[in-house]
């Protein structure tokens, strides 16, 4: 009998893989070029949540532009858990960034007054929009580029606020699905709290990212990296996925293409902006 | 000539056989053993793949006129053997092996197909690229074969079979692939050299590379079977593989011992990854212009050719 050699077991689940230190070198050299050779900005500002994705974020900018040219801002509401405060402040700690603490109740509250009946969902949004009209207002402040901080899978599954989270004009993490954040968060060295608490927008009291969306992030994960490879779901499902779990991906990832777009223009002339007029971003 | 007609799934099985050398009956009956375990298992290949000159031993020199045998009779072999063991269990057969016709002799690969009511040859390919260099005497004693052919396999679609050094001439996948292969079976026999390498012989290292060139370059699978064991102090590096349509590696044989490597196929990840990859479609595009190129050697004529 000759022994058999078989192939791993086949885990559709598999997390996305990511090479942490090559990665990071890649990163870096993206912030710098980014804001000191294309723009001549040497700050960057970042919103500091209390999670992962910010702290990599501010990690990044670190090493790529040094800490004291990193202000990290952290833009409490009145009814912000305490503990996103403490998870920034371990990444404040670490880093010797420089740090900013804004709270911003009464400003969502001066708006939200008159809107006594705005759901939980309209809150969030004006949350959202508030924090990034004050990143982008500290950024001229200080003479510095706003960071986003979104990943993949958020961006892919429409888990954002259009025009706050995604407004910042780069983002390093963007093509990260949260799995390889996680993973490159360790690499960092992050703080450990801020890796192993459950993701949370913290737009309301114990909100978690994965509650709101149905799905673990390393599943979501898994089938998004396949769906975008050009798999349809039933290839999907005969490679081991669940099928209620890739439904439910397929529909929050095509619902939601409008909110990875600018905002559709209509077209008039034959000189419409980016229809005719087409100039890559960074040609000047 | 493309198939439509192809499995979603394919279930294969590269047997990495080490040989006695020159004791055909004993590697017939070796081989009757691993079709018998293979035909028991709970899912059985259907296909499987053994290496260039797997009944015989690669290094024949002068013998090989006396191990040779015709595809026919080959083929007949081959088919007994699973017949014996696996009933009309429908199955597809690639094997090396040394071939004669009307007093030539060829280092060939066949390829079966075996249903409940016949077995049919589907393909010989007689080797294009004979080494006779360094450690290699092949055209001392084989004459080359001269085409690349495709051919419809019931379990894989269209398909090309290619014998080891004829990878190492990238034109030979490449007219694979414009004629329709969406998958490439390699029976080769690597002797082993390089101990520079990282972890492995430097020989292995750069045939997988060579083999995943291959796959991603072209989107199609890559089923690599290596023939093991030393033939007088030459040691066979095994190796065998099944690389899929992107360049992953989907199972690889450990060592370089004998062994039967396994691996299932979604044949659709081709479309896939020529969807992702369209190196093949662009190719397809530019190579009449590249063909046209008044300073390629064939557009002077053969001899010409020959001469430079």
């Amino acid at each position: 009998m000759l022994p058999i050699v078989d192939p791993p077991p086949r885990d559709p689940y598999a997390a996305p893989k990511i090479d942490p230190e090559v990665a990071t070198r890649w990163l870096v050299a993206f912030l710098r070029d980014e804001c000191i050779e294309r723009r001549g900005i040497k700050n960057a500002v970042i919103g500091l949540s209390g999670g992962v994705d910010s702290a990599v974020t501010a990690y990044l900018c670190a090493r790529a532009l040094g800490p004291q040219n990193v202000h990290l801002i952290r833009m409490p509401y009145r009814l912000s858990s305490a503990a996103s405060l403490d998870d920034a402040q371990l990444v404040i700690d670490a880093l010797g960034a420089v740090a900013h603490t804004i709270d911003i109740s009464a400003a969502v509250d001066g708006y939200l007054q008159y809107e006594p009946d705005a759901d939980p969902r309209r809150r969030g949004n004006v949350l959202a929009r508030t924090r990034m009209l004050v990143l982008f207002d500290q950024s001229a402040k200080f003479a510095a580029l706003p960071i986003g901080t979104g990943n993949k899978t958020e961006r892919l599954l429409g888990y954002f606020t259009w025009h706050a989270d995604d407004a910042p004009p780069i983002n390093p993490l963007g093509d990260l699905f949260k799995t390889q954040v996680w993973e490159l968060a360790r690499y960092l060295g992050v703080p450990a709290p801020l890796i192993e608490k459950a993701p949370s927008a913290d737009l309301e009291a114990n909100q978690t990212d994965e509650g709101d969306l149905g799905i673990r992030y390393p599943r979501a994960d898994a089938i998004l990296s396949s769906m975008l490879l050009g798999y349809r779901d039933k290839q999907l499902t005969a490679r081991g996925f669940d099928a209620a779990e890739v439904a439910l991906v397929r529909r929050r990832l095509e619902g939601t293409h409008w909110k990875r777009h600018l905002p559709t223009t209509a077209m008039l002339s034959d000189t419409a902006i980016n229809e005719f007029y087409l100039r890559p971003v960074d040609f000047s | 000539m493309q198939s439509d007609s192809h499995a979603a799934r394919a279930r294969i099985a590269l047997v990495q056989s080490k040989p006695r050398k020159g004791d055909y009956i004993e590697n017939l009956a070796a081989l009757r053993a691993v079709f018998a375990q293979l035909a028991a298992l709970d899912a059985p290949p259907q296909l499987v793949v053994l290496p260039e000159a797997a009944l015989t031993g690669y290094f024949l020199e002068g013998a090989v006129y006396e191990s040779a045998r015709t595809a026919e009779r080959f083929g007949h072999e081959l088919s007994s053997l699973w017949r014996d063991v696996a009933g009309q269990r429908p199955g597809e057969i690639v094997a090396g092996f040394y071939e004669v016709e009307s007093g030539s002799y060829y280092n060939s690969a066949i390829w079966l197909a075996l249903d409940e009511r016949e077995t049919r040859i589907l393909h010989v390919h007689r080797k294009l690229f004979l080494p006779t260099y360094g450690v290699f005497d092949e055209e001392r004693f084989l004459s080359r074969g001269n085409r690349v052919q495709v051919f419809d396999s019931p379990l894989l679609g269209t398909t090309a079979l290619l014998i080891c050094e004829d990878v190492w001439h990238s034109l030979l996948p490449t007219i694979a692939a414009l004629k329709g292969a969406r998958s490439i079976v390699v029976p080769s026999a690597a002797p082993g050299r390089g101990i520079d390498g990282e972890g492995e012989l430097l020989s292995v290292t750069r045939w997988r590379e060579l083999l995943r060139g291959i796959a991603m370059e072209h989107g199609c699978f890559v089923l690599y079977a290596g023939l093991a064991g030393f033939e007088g102090g030459k040691g066979m590096t095994g190796s065998s593989c099944a690389i899929g349509p992107d360049g992953t590696i989907l199972v690889k044989a450990e060592g370089d011992d004998a062994c039967i490597v396994r691996a299932e196929l979604f044949l659709d990840d081709i479309e896939i990854a020529r969807a992702n990859l369209p190196l093949l479609a662009d190719l397809r595009a530019v190579l009449p212009d590249l063909l046209a190129d008044e300073e390629l050697p064939w557009s002077r004529g053969r001899s010409d050719a020959a001469d430079r």
